[in-house]
């Protein structure tokens, strides 16, 4: 990334209209997360009969292993959250646990809103149906009705850029163009709380711009995102606070520079992409 | 969630299909090959190798078991997998889970339906006329697709903690295969084994299409108060397995 980035960032966000209703009165708590905690037991990894059955007599030797501890957090409409870590910190645990795919074995979670989440390149996607019958699909997913998806659509294909795309197969989309596609179907389908987990990383430096600005513009209108990098420089862009995890834990928390700046000097964080 | 179930479960049946069918060059020829191939070597064995059936149209008669009993079993063994091989979709994206299986169930009713028409053709083609009786047929085959969504729920449930369980299903169609009466007629079962036929779904719409297109006559009243009621009880205990279960799916794909 350039030197001159943060301050190209900050006209971005100067430059982010108002729009829309906002659902929810800025301050209010639209994610809440209070002592979660995700246990693995490594042995069930495995779904096959004879090794449920062998495991029922080994129960003593397993261990479980911490993909999270004791995580609590907060954010506000209208706010945003970047989560940092090292790989395997529980970053993608944590965000699947929020946007409700899997469930905490302590703690309590509390969304208020419809979440959109983007947490791996092309979820919810066929490779084999064409970019139009994907965005029908992917968009039915994130729970649009039919009306709605006739409406948005050509905003949607407008927005990725894939106009002359639309109607070849996705397999010969290129992983940039799937990442537009899908970040087009996820912010157009306006929800609440936008989840992000490191897919922005694939599109070039212009689609990137124009993905924060209108993930900004989303922040104007009082919606929240959370979302995950490896890159502070992108996190510190996007999101007012930060939350630093580590093997699980909640190595620092608060306001996003003082976290970055803790995670850069701690030696994990190095900006591959700088 | 104030969601539309029915797009979603639309857009679902569509991906199946289209896939299924984009990479095939003969479509849905497909769909009719597998009960003619099986429909003329049942009638061959049955009529000319082993000729101790005294059937004057056997080959209607093979049909009215071959089509209920195919989709039955296509239908299970895919909606079985159906979560597992989805599992992009359930650990990634947040949506009914429900809808998975009961879409694959789902995509399999294309092939059902163009078997159907290959069973009207036949019945036609031997000299049975259609009659008020044929409005029976929607019903009875609308009973045996939710039978099968009941099933697939439970199964591809279970399919998720224990990945054996589509072994189970694929013996239990082998096993099904000679325990519904589809080369032979209920009355010619000894008595003592009718309990095995009772309550069998599958059994009671090979009855009813017989009795409908062969014998031109409604199906018996017992059949039609058993045939919705063991359908429903199965659907609505699969539902209620499936919610039992999918909490911790996330956890195991």
């Amino acid at each position: 990334m350039t030197p001159g980035r943060g301050e190209s960032l900050a006209n971005l966000a100067s430059h982010a209209v108002a729009e829309g209703d906002v659902r929810h009165k800025r301050g209010a708590a639209v994610v809440e997360v209070h002592q979660v905690s995700k246990i693995y037991t490594q042995h069930v990894a495995r779904g096959l009969l004879r090794e449920r059955l062998v495991a029922m007599f080994r129960s003593a030797t397993a261990h479980p292993f911490y993909a999270l501890r004791g995580v609590s957090l907060r954010v506000n409409a209208g706010e945003s959250l970047g989560i940092l870590g090292p790989n395997g910190a529980g970053k993608s645990t944590l965000l699947s646990i929020i946007s409700g795919l899997c469930y905490p074995d302590a703690g309590t979670v509390t969304v208020n809103g419809t979440v959109a989440a983007l947490l791996e390149l092309g979820s919810g996607f066929h490779y084999d149906l064409t970019g139009r019958e994907n965005v029908a699909l992917n968009a039915s997913l994130l729970g649009l009705t039919r009306k709605q998806l006739r409406e948005r659509f050509d905003n949607i294909v407008a927005f990725a850029e894939l106009e002359d795309f639309i109607d070849e197969p996705l397999r010969t989309y290129s992983s940039g163009m799937v990442m537009r596609l899908a970040f087009s179907v996820a912010v157009n389908t306006n929800p609440d709380i936008l989840i992000i987990d490191e897919v922005l990383a694939v599109g070039d430096q212009r689609f990137q711009d124009k993905c924060i600005k209108r993930i900004y513009e989303l922040k104007a209108a009082g919606r929240t995102l959370i979302c995950v990098s490896h890159s502070s420089r992108l996190i510190e862009a996007l999101c007012d606070t930060a939350l630093w995890l580590d093997h699980g834990s909640v190595a620092a928390y608060g306001d996003v520079h003082d976290v970055v700046k803790a995670y850069d000097q701690s030696g994990s964080g190095k900006d591959v992409s700088a | 969630m104030g969601r539309n179930y029915s797009f979603l479960l639309t857009n679902l049946v569509l991906k199946d299909f289209k896939v299924r069918y984009r990479n095939m060059s003969l479509g849905i020829f497909w769909s009719l090959l597998n009960p003619l191939v099986m429909m003329g070597v049942l009638t061959l064995v049955f009529t000319r190798i082993f000729p101790n059936y005294s059937m004057s149209e056997f080959a209607v008669f093979v049909l009215c078991g071959l089509v209920p009993f195919n989709f039955f079993s296509i239908a299970w063994a895919s909606g079985t997998t159906s979560v597992i091989e989805n599992s992009a979709l359930v650990k990634r994206v947040r949506c009914p889970r429900e809808v998975i299986p009961v879409a694959s169930v789902l995509a399999n009713c294309l092939h059902f339906v163009i078997q159907i028409a290959l069973l009207i053709c036949f019945t036609v083609l031997f000299g049975h006329h259609v009659n008020r009786h044929w409005l029976w047929l929607p019903l009875v085959f609308l009973m045996e697709v939710a039978f099968v969504c009941g099933l697939a729920l439970i199964t591809s449930a279970l399919n998720v903690y224990f990945r054996d369980v589509r072994y189970v299903v694929e013996s239990l169609n082998v096993v099904l295969f000679w325990l519904v009466p589809i080369w032979y007629a209920l009355d010619k079962v000894p008595v003592a084994y009718h309990f095995l036929y009772q309550l069998n779904p599958v059994t009671a719409v090979i009855l009813a299409c017989r009795r409908i297109l062969i014998e031109s006559s409604a199906p018996p009243p017992t059949l039609l108060v058993k045939l919705p009621l063991v359908s429903f009880f199965v659907l609505l205990m699969g539902f209620l397995v499936f919610r039992w279960l999918k909490p911790r799916f996330a956890d195991y794909l």
